[in-house]
């Protein structure tokens, strides 16, 4: 429980971060409520040298309308997506899944931008803001770049971000009420858990059947990932699409086989849960 | 014994007096202590399951920041006059190997110390021990206890031949003409998993020596302080006169810290040699190897019963891993249910045959319940496999076959049950759940094609507390006695102390001891201290474990404060010059008969006592008595659970709906913390039938090591547990107690599952692997339709 000793940087502006990581080399890390990399450090299963503190960067932690969406600063705890208002009101999918992360010292430490930057494909926030399509915010230095979240998750625990950048805003679209439904089926066996498997799901929705169908799936694989033959199969159906399209989730992703589920079982459950997902975001 | 004063406390909701300093973050725990000029030792632990340990290289430690000393298991093998202590040879040839601090020539699981870093900090001491160099020859390992069994199996110790540790049988009538003449046998086939105890405070020692004196003064996280300074004198020795030991505020055991532990005889052997305190602490990541673990035992059950349902016979057969060593209590803990698998009910014959198994694992040993969650798992689902056989229903056959109503019933394995009333408990339970209106709710979704059943699973129980008469231990080849002490002392100024031979980790024995002292001796319960946990102010005592301290500890109070109320009656007699005779003692007051005028308090009788100006002839200064009690039976606590839960058939996601619990632990002292017992217990059997599990891949690693696989369920996961107790008193003892600190975790475990397995019956599942994980839920369906 005792990590290996590090040097500490507290980093005063994002330019600063910056500076300070570039500087620290690869072995150099961010930490901003720690939930992921302390556990790790304390296991002495990661070794980072230096750690930046980005944890007091009072600018980072917002949520705010912008246009026809929402951003979100990098820093803001799951607890405060969890509360927010404006969130509730624009995008519940992101409020709701936020108060799925872990317990309530993880939510009121852990930040939505680490949940994203850190890449677990068993994280609920990362799924979800790929049902969202939301663009991410990164910073190096002076340059300033965004990328979809689509193009963001490249591999186990592996990101778009360079040596260098950090992430620095998150940006989900508005869901209109009377246009969009979503659901979270996040199957676990403590409320405390990691998915086993996790369904994110937004639909728009016209006359009583689908337009269009976004579906992140979680710990389905590597990275979280869409479920785009679900998607597919969606488009244009109504109801009794769903089930069948719930099916194709079975071939999405590659699943692996660990202590708490195997392949085969996330393979059967994922059908189940993108069944219930998308039959809860149309009634709603 | 005189009069006792009314009972003012015991039975009544007093406050836990041990609560506002514990959740007030001042209480002491051992990781609290670090006399000055501590330093820190940190063990390396191998990382294979079994090998050969070819070198071990200290000198890249020696130089490093810090670092003290550093040994190797061969550095410190003078240090040992004894291995580390087994006090249950339970067979007269059971195979005990020579059980180290610090292996020296293989590792036999994974955790097995290799070495130990000494150094001025825990961090210096973490750093350093990653310097250590150790060849290992990795060896073929064999964690499963049935693999292990075969003649070909690696052997875990090579000496022994065989990785048979004991094979130990009971037999009870004539088992085989019981089963020859039966209508029906169901035979079952039953795995306890292996689980990790995990109290919520992790292991930690600290050793204090005084050299010129040869004193050593060790806080440890124990349950057993006296346990520990007998036996760890034997391992080191040290006159036990020079040994005291103190276990000072303890986070919880659930039977993991009734043991005495490497660590402890390390920390010893290090302050010995270098001359200053030596702390280790325990990581909770190395406690799921380091310390021992739970059940771990394949079960065979047979039941031979007429066509309707009677019980004839039992017949049980245990194949127990013992894991790589035998600690404390280890070969022993099957057998401590051994006299149970017949339940709460009736049989002309009984057997039992246990096997006890070495294997490639951290050592087992006593966890929550220890022998009898399993005992009362087994019979508790067999008998609902006989109702679906003989096509009766799980609530009558066990009516049928409860042992009868009366105070003192003998079993079929050749005990004598104290306060038989099955039935009681039982009615209670099926009239809270509403028993047919759930039974119509299942039925009605069942029949709606609803993918989420419900299922209803009947625990009954009784279990064995108040460990134990001495006598039958010894029959039983354990190496200690079951008494327990008390001492009871009236101060001058009128307060009492209570010393007990007891040591809570968490069960309120402050609290509890103090009820029973006030009410005997007419004080206030603020008035009474109860003093335990160190050897130098407690000298007699056997410790808390098996739900033993209220029945047999407590009981010890109650007695000692009846000698002192004798001895002060006679001094109330000389003082008021009138015979003993004709004083009436109430409300802590001798008075006269007739004349309540004239009368002595307690208190000044002691205070009278102490000053010994006027005392009866040949009478002793000092109103104080010591008890020592030896129980002449155990006690048979009992009850039924009913468990309601909701099978989800798509997902095999299992939700427990209700849960009610109805208790007979005879005399309750103090509800809340029966309640909290009950409570406790109850998610710790849900625990194991539905989340814990430790699993060994086939090399020997743990792949469960950290409470992300290993899953702890949290409040969040427990149903409302519905609750009700019937009081049927003990004769047991005057007090009329039993025990409950285990009562909820050997009743639930069977309840869940039966609710599972009664959920799905009717789709073919007819039996169901713990923990009944969604995974594995799912699993049983998919094969009962006859999917892969």
């Amino acid at each position: 429980m005792i990590p290996v000793s590090f040097d500490y940087q507290v980093a005063s502006s994002v330019d600063d971060a910056s500076r300070l990581l570039e500087q620290g080399g690869e072995a150099a890390k961010l930490i901003a409520g720690g939930q992921s990399l302390l556990p790790l450090m304390r296991l002495r299963l990661t070794r980072p040298t230096l750690l930046v503190d980005i944890g007091r960067l009072a600018e980072l932690s917002y949520i705010k309308k912008s246009g026809d969406g929402i951003v979100i600063g990098a820093l803001t705890r799951h607890h405060d997506l969890e509360y927010s208002s404006v969130l509730k009101r624009a995008c519940p999918l992101l409020a709701y899944v936020a108060g799925l992360v872990g317990d309530p010292q993880v939510r009121h430490r852990g930040t939505i931008g680490g949940a994203v930057a850190h890449g677990d494909p068993a994280s609920d926030v990362p799924s979800a803001l790929l049902a969202l399509e939301a663009d991410f915010v990164v910073r190096g230095g002076k340059k300033e770049r965004t990328i979809a979240a689509t193009e963001f998750f490249t591999g186990l625990l592996e990101t778009a971000l360079r040596p260098g950048e950090l992430l620095t805003e998150i940006r989900v679209p508005r869901l209109d009420a009377n246009k969009h439904g979503w659901s979270y089926q996040k199957f676990r066996q403590r409320a405390q858990d990691w998915a086993i498997v996790g369904v994110a799901a937004v639909v728009e929705k016209e006359n009583g059947s689908i337009n269009r169908a976004a579906i992140g799936l979680t710990n389905m694989g590597p990275t979280p990932l869409r479920a785009s033959a679900v998607e597919q199969a969606l488009s244009g159906g109504d109801a009794t699409a769903i089930g069948e399209a719930a099916e194709r989730a079975a071939g999405e992703g590659d699943p692996s086989s660990d202590i708490n589920g195997s392949a085969d079982y996330r393979r059967h459950l994922v059908q189940v849960l993108v069944r219930r997902a998308v039959e809860e975001a149309l009634s709603r | 014994m005189a009069t006792q004063g009314a009972e003012r406390y015991v039975g009544g909701g007093v406050r836990r007096k041990e609560d506002p300093k514990l959740i007030t973050g001042q209480g002491t725990f051992v990781e609290a202590i670090t006399p000055p000029g501590t330093v820190w030792a940190v063990l390396v632990r191998s990382p294979f399951g079994h090998a050969t340990i070819r070198r071990v290289n200290l000198k890249p430690v020696l130089g490093a920041p810090g670092v003290v000393a550093a040994y190797s298991g061969a550095d410190l093998a003078d240090e040992w006059a004894a291995p580390l202590p087994m006090a249950w040879p339970v067979t007269e040839d059971i195979n005990i190997p020579e059980h180290w601090p610090l292996t020296r020539d293989k590792a036999r699981y994974l955790g097995d110390a290799v070495a130990v870093v000494v150094a001025t900090s825990r961090a210096a001491a973490a750093d350093a021990a990653e310097l250590v160099e150790v060849d290992y020859d990795q060896l073929p390992a064999v964690v499963d206890v049935q693999a292990a069994s075969v003649e070909k199996a690696p052997l875990i110790h090579d000496a022994f031949g065989t990785n048979k540790c004991y094979i130990w049988a009971i037999s009870q009538g004539d088992v085989d003409a019981a089963f020859a003449g039966a209508d029906v046998v169901v035979k079952e086939r039953y795995r306890q998993q292996r689980l990790v105890p995990n109290a919520i405070e992790p292991r930690c020692v600290v050793v204090q020596s005084v050299a010129a004196a040869g004193e050593f003064t060790m806080w440890s996280t124990t349950q057993i302080p006296h346990i520990a300074k007998i036996t760890l004198a034997l391992t080191m020795g040290i006159p036990e006169t020079k040994l005291r030991v103190i276990a000072p505020d303890v986070g919880g055991g659930f039977g993991s810290k009734l043991n005495v532990y490497a660590e402890e005889a390390l920390c010893l052997a290090l302050a010995r040699r270098l001359g200053r305190p030596v702390k280790w602490v325990e990581e909770r990541s190395e406690a799921y190897h380091s310390t021992i673990h739970g059940r771990d035992v394949i079960q065979e059950i047979e039941l031979a019963a007429s066509s309707d349902g009677k019980l004839r016979g039992v017949r049980v057969r245990l194949l127990a891993n013992m894991g790589a060593y035998l600690q404390l209590v280890t070969p022993g803990v099957p057998l401590l249910g051994a006299l149970l698998y017949h339940g709460c009910y009736g049989a002309e014959a009984y057997s039992l045959e246990c096997t006890g198994v070495f294997t490639n694992t951290t050592p087992t040993d006593a966890y929550r319940g220890a022998g009898r969650p399993e005992s009362n798992y087994a019979i508790e689902r067999a008998i609902e496999r006989l109702a679906r056989e003989v096509g009766s229903d799980v609530v009558t056959i066990r009516r049928r076959n409860f042992l009868p109503k009366g105070e003192l019933v003998p079993s079929p394995a050749g005990l004598q049950f104290d306060s038989v009333d099955y039935e009681k408990v039982l009615d209670r339970a099926l009239e809270m759940i509403g028993y047919d209106d759930v039974r119509k709710e299942q039925e009605a979704r069942r029949d709606g094609g609803d993918t989420r059943l419900l299922g209803i699973g009947l625990s009954c129980y009784v279990e064995m507390c108040g460990l134990a008469p001495s006598q039958v231990l010894g029959s039983l080849r354990y190496a200690a006695g079951g008494w327990d002490a008390a001492s009871v002392r009236m101060l001058p100024t009128g307060k009492v102390e209570v010393v007990t031979g007891t040591s809570p980790h968490g069960q309120g024995h402050e609290t509890s001891w103090s009820q029973i002292a006030a009410d005997a001796l007419g004080v206030d319960f603020e008035d009474v201290t109860v003093l335990h946990g160190d050897t130098a102010v407690a000298p007699l005592g056997m410790d808390t474990y098996g739900s033993r301290s209220l029945a047999v500890g407590g009981v010890a109070v109650h007695f000692a404060c009846g000698r002192v109320i004798e001895k002060a009656k006679r001094l109330a007699a000389h003082l008021l010059e009138v015979s003993p005779d004709d004083l009436v003692f109430e409300a802590g007051s001798f008075s006269v008969k007739g004349v309540p005028a004239k009368a002595k308090t307690i208190q000044e009788l002691a205070y009278a006592a102490w000053t010994a100006h006027s005392l009866p002839e040949g009478e002793e200064p000092s109103l104080e008595a010591t008890y020592v009690y030896d129980p002449p039976n155990f006690t048979f606590p009992f009850g039924s659970h009913i468990c309601v839960v909701e099978v989800d058939t798509e997902t095999g996601k299992v939700d427990i709906v209700r849960y009610v619990a109805v208790d007979d632990c005879g005399t309750v002292i103090n509800p809340t913390i029966v309640e909290g017992q009950v409570h406790g217990g109850i998610a710790q059997g849900i625990a194991q039938a539905l989340y814990e599990q430790a699993v060994y891949d086939d090399d020997g690693n743990l792949l469960t090591s950290s409470m992300m696989d290993y899953l702890v369920p949290s409040a969040v996961e427990m149903p409302w547990f519905e609750l009700d107790r019937t009081v049927t008193p003990s004769p047991t003892n005057p007090m009329g107690v039993k025990g409950i600190g285990e009562a909820g975790t050997i009743a639930a475990t069977p309840a869940v599952i039966n609710a599972v397995v009664d959920a799905l019956w009717h789709l073919g599942v007819k039996t169901m692997d713990m923990p009944a994980s969604p995974e594995n839920v799912w699993n049983a369906i998919r094969r009962a339709k006859g999917g892969n």
